[in-house]
């Protein structure tokens, strides 16, 4: 390996080639070139060490004075009442929480039919025009998904698909109370809905991309002892790409927990907690900052809504390293093979 | 086939065959509801804006509630603070790349970079604005367009620095050794043969980073805000589609809110655009 000049080229390291045979003073020259331009790489790189380490720098700072008047308990007191200069996270932490998890169950069913569709179904001409069109709703911006969400989706959610819930799933013990209440349209449950869309083309596209790199020796294989379409895909196919489809739903999770513009429209953007029902209206992490900072006055008020963003900055870090390293394990097994 | 074995289940059979036939049903619907979902968007989109849709779009600055106008301010203003946070954000970006791909390889700072690269690939761009405010905004006394500029080209870097490595790392090592061998010297070898061979990949990730950022919202909330006026002094809050949008969105005047659609049409339509475009362009290369 080690006379490879690739393996060379590709780590950096000098070659041999500048200190043998060229003039004098040409190696002079393109040794103060090639240094110049190496550390200009290097220091642009170090600069997104800089940046991350600033955000949360600069964010902590921001919060310190609702950091050291409030402590822990921030995270979980209901109470948020600007001109009282009280402040609890709770409620918008909760409707973070809540609209991630409600796009979660509705995307990932979905972003798994449709990446089964377009590597086992789909016809190979229609792969790459259907695939485009799942990764253009990726492109549509955040503020069109909430100004449709709201003039478009919540008046057709409230009149025919809130009453059809509750009238059904309304019923059921338990679950029920997630489903009453009056039909609003905007609310956690649209939010989550709108959000649902949103992260299905992140999702989608990881599947469909771990699937493909599923050995064909092995579908083969399991084919061939009789399996259908749908057992290869379950029993072969997801099980070898596990890693890798949890790192995408992790990546997606990340995506829906951050979203602001399009959950600003359509949760409703209350501070009181109503009640468990998804129906309720309520405010996330994000709609709050977008809802309150332009207005805040500069003290407690901005202060909490900084550490508001530290701590989505915090947990979404965390979900993103996950997802990272599910992606990097996915990839290291199949360098292995 | 003809010879079943003595287990052979023909009840269990059909039971998977039909078990398949659902599950490939609904991944049918699955793909169905992902499209549909586009069309109808795309579809209302356009049956809200067409009768905003006139000239006096591009005429006229945003108008009081009640009066007739445009949004000459909020494009041009979009147009100022995208297009210089391009010319930040893409030299940035592609050097960065350029390290990760052609000198960094495995090492821990190459590594370090990506992994924090593509966390702040998928991180909350309002966490940036909010960055921005605090280290920026507030220093300079205030909502400006040089604001919104930095928020806007530190959510370009990161895509373009993944593209940019992505794209170097598909030019074959013979193309490297060959310009070594004639006595080239390494930034030559990059900035001349292997950046120019990689060049329709990086350009598509430009495109990309612009498609991303022209629809962003939040952040310009915090840093650029708006101007109800037209201005071109970057020292000022200044106007952009998104924040518009927002502002006349969710207001309860008729004509406010129709100016939000034909925003939404401008703004839809020009990064799907982008994204087509970038696409095309891109597969046309590789074809060559």
């Amino acid at each position: 390996m080690a006379a490879d000049p690739s393996a060379e080229i590709a780590t950096g390291v000098p070659t041999r080639a500048s200190s043998s045979s060229p003039p004098p003073q040409r190696i002079e020259h393109s040794a103060t070139g090639d240094i110049l331009f190496g550390w200009l790489t290097r220091t642009v790189a170090a600069f997104t060490f800089i940046v991350l380490a600033a955000i949360i720098v600069s964010l902590i700072v921001a919060s310190w004075p609702t950091i050291s008047k409030f402590g822990l308990p921030f995270l979980w007191s209901s109470n948020w009442d600007p001109p009282a200069e009280q402040f609890g996270a709770l409620v918008s932490i909760w409707g973070t929480i809540v609209t991630s998890i409600i796009a979660l169950v509705i995307a990932v069913p979905l972003s798994f039919g449709i990446a089964l569709f377009l590597t086992e179904l789909s016809p190979k001409w229609l792969k790459r025009p259907l695939g485009v069109m799942i990764e253009l709703l990726a492109a549509v911006p955040s503020i069109v998904y909430g100004m449709w969400g709201l003039l478009v989706f919540a008046p057709i959610f409230s009149q025919y698909i809130q009453p059809l819930l509750s009238n059904t799933l309304g019923h059921v013990p338990l679950l029920g109370e997630l489903f009453s209440g009056p039909p609003l349209g905007i609310g956690l449950l649209a939010a989550g809905i709108i959000l649902a869309f949103m992260i299905i083309p992140f999702i989608a596209a990881v599947m469909r991309d771990v699937f493909d790199t599923t050995p064909a020796m092995l579908k083969e294989s399991a084919y061939g002892v009789g399996g259908t379409t749908w057992e290869v895909v379950w029993n072969v196919v997801l099980p070898y790409t596990k890693g890798g489809v949890i790192g995408g739903i992790m990546l997606g999770l990340g995506r829906a927990l951050g979203e602001t513009m399009a959950v600003t429209f359509v949760i409703g953007n209350t501070n009181a907690f109503q009640g468990i029902s998804l129906f309720n209206p309520g405010n996330s992490i994000t709609s709050l900052l977008a809802n309150e900072f332009a207005e805040a006055s500069p003290g407690l008020h901005t202060s909490a809504l900084m550490e508001l963003g530290l701590v989505l900055f915090v947990i979404t870090f965390f979900v993103l390293s996950g997802a990272k390293v599910m992606l990097a394990r996915m990839g290291k097994a199949e360098g292995k093979k | 086939m003809n010879t079943a074995p003595a287990t052979y289940d023909a009840a269990l059979r059909s039971r998977r065959a039909l078990i398949n036939k659902i599950a490939l049903t609904l991944s049918l619907v699955a793909m169905a509801i992902g499209i549909a979902a586009l069309v109808w968007i795309l579809f209302d989109v356009i049956r809200f804006s067409v009768g905003a849709l006139s000239t006096t779009l591009f005429t006229q600055d945003t108008p009081a509630p009640g009066s007739a106008g445009g949004l000459r301010n909020a494009i041009v203003g979009s147009f100022l603070m995208v297009g210089l946070a391009t010319l930040i954000g893409t030299p940035i970006g592609v050097l960065a790349g350029i390290y990760l791909a052609e000198y960094g390889a495995r090492s821990k700072l190459a590594d370090g970079t990506r992994f924090v690269n593509d966390i702040l690939l998928s991180a909350p761009s309002i966490v940036l604005g909010l960055f921005v405010y605090a280290v920026f905004v507030i220093r300079t006394g205030g909502f400006s367009g040089w604001a919104g500029v930095i928020v806007l080209a530190l959510l370009m870097v990161p895509v373009i620095v993944r593209t940019t490595e992505n794209m170097l790392l598909l030019i074959p090592n013979t193309l490297r050794e060959a310009a070594y061998a004639l006595g080239c010297d390494k930034w030559k070898v990059i900035m001349y043969i292997t950046l120019r061979a990689a060049r329709a990949g990086v350009v598509t990730g430009i495109l990309l980073a612009v498609a991303r950022i022209a629809g962003e919202t939040a952040p310009l909330l915090f840093t650029a805000l708006s101007n109800q006026f037209f201005s071109t002094n970057m020292s000022e809050p200044m106007a952009n589609l998104p924040v518009t949008i927002f502002k006349f969105a969710l207001s309860p005047y008729p004509d406010w809110v129709s100016l939000a659609w034909a925003g939404v049409f401008l703004i839809t339509l020009g990064v799907l655009a982008l994204n087509i475009l970038a696409r095309v362009f891109f597969h046309d290369d590789q074809k060559r």
